[in-house]
C-alpha cells in the first residue's frame, strides 16, 4: 500500500542528498578568506542600509490571503481531473459553475487594483 | 514488528520534536520552519492512513499557502525575535493544565480499553483516493462543492475590502 510511493521517498532522499552533498562540497573545498566587505549582506552593490530583517509592507498580507485562496481552488481541480472522464459532460460544467463564481472573485481583485503594486 | 510500524514510530518522533521545536524556538521564522517539518510529517501518516487526497491537501494547502500566510504575517510585524515571554501568570498555566488533562483522558482511555480497540479499522485502502474522492464529490456532494466556491469568494473579497480599505 504505503510502497506505492515509494518513488516519491526516494525523490526526496536523492535530491535532499544532492543538495547537502553540493553544500558540502562547497564548504570542505572552497576557499574562505572572508572579509569585513564580503561579510556585509548584498544588496546590490550599495552600501547596506539597515537591517536585514525590517517590516514587510501589508500588500503581502492581501497576496497572501489571495494566494491561499486559489491555492484551495486547485485543491479542488485534482480529483476533477482524475474522474473527468467518468463524470463526463455533467463534470465539466459544475466545474465551469464553480470556475465562474471564483472568476467573479477574480475581476473583483483585478478591478479593485489589489494585483496591482503601487 | 513491521516496517510500517518502525516508519510510523521514526515519523512520530519527528513530529513531537518538531512541535517541540516550534514552541521553543527563539525566532517566529524558525518556527515557522518547525512546522513546516511537523505539515509535512503529518502529511505522511495521512498517507499510511490511505487518506492520499488529505495528504495531499496537507501538503499543498498547509505547507504551502497557510506557512506563506504565516511567514508574511511574522514579517510584517516585524516579530522574528519575540523574546521571552511573560513565564508567570495564565498565559504559561493554562495550556499546561489543559495539556495535561487530555493527556489524563487519553491515558485513561487507552488503559481502560486497551482490549476493545480492534487492531485494524481501516476502510478500503482506496477510500481516501483522490479518485474516490472525486466521484463522491461530483456526484453525492455537488452543492457543498459549489457553495465552496461562494464561500471562497466571500473570503476574497473580505480580504479585499480589508487590506485595501483606503481606497474602496
Amino acid at each position: 500500500m504505503l510502497i506505492e510511493y515509494l518513488p516519491i521517498a526516494i525523490l526526496l532522499v536523492i535530491s535532499t542528498g544532492l543538495a547537502a552533498l553540493i553544500v558540502w562540497i562547497g564548504n570542505t573545498f572552497g576557499p574562505r578568506r572572508p572579509t569585513l566587505r564580503k561579510s556585509l549582506p548584498y544588496e546590490s552593490g550599495m552600501n547596506p542600509i539597515g537591517p536585514g530583517t525590517r517590516r514587510m509592507p501589508v500588500r503581502f498580507y492581501l497576496v497572501a490571503v489571495l494566494f491561499i485562496l486559489f491555492d484551495i481552488e486547485v485543491v479542488f481541480f485534482l480529483p476533477w481531473a482524475i474522474v473527468f472522464r467518468q463524470l463526463g459532460l455533467f463534470g465539466l460544467i459544475e466545474m465551469f459553475v464553480f470556475i465562474f463564481i471564483l472568476l467573479v472573485g477574480y475581476v473583483y481583485a483585478w478591478k479593485k487594483g489589489a494585483l496591482e503594486w503601487e | 514488528m513491521t516496517s510500517e510500524l518502525i516508519l510510523f514510530f521514526i515519523l512520530a518522533i519527528v513530529a513531537v520534536a518538531s512541535a517541540v521545536g516550534m514552541l521553543l524556538s527563539r525566532n517566529a521564522v524558525y518556527a515557522a520552519l518547525y512546522l513546516i517539518l511537523n505539515f509535512a510529517t503529518v502529511a505522511v501518516f495521512y498517507l499510511m492512513l490511505s487518506a492520499a487526497f488529505i495528504s495531499l491537501v496537507q501538503v499543498t494547502v498547509y505547507a504551502g499557502a497557510i506557512m506563506v500566510l504565516f511567514l508574511f504575517v511574522i514579517m510584517l510585524l516585524g516579530a522574528e525575535h519575540t523574546g521571552r515571554l511573560s513565564e508567570s501568570g495564565w498565559m504559561f498555566w493554562t495550556p499546561i493544565v489543559l495539556g495535561a488533562v487530555l493527556a489524563v483522558e487519553a491515558l485513561y482511555i487507552i488503559l481502560r480499553q486497551w482490549k476493545a480497540i480492534p487492531a485494524t479499522q481501516a476502510a478500503g485502502s482506496d477510500f481516501g483516493a483522490p479518485a474516490a474522492v472525486g466521484l463522491e464529490l461530483f456526484q453525492n456532494y455537488l452543492l457543498p462543492f459549489e457553495v465552496t466556491s461562494v464561500l471562497l469568494l466571500v473570503a476574497m473579497i473580505g480580504a479585499i475590502l480589508l487590506a485595501r480599505s483606503k481606497k474602496a
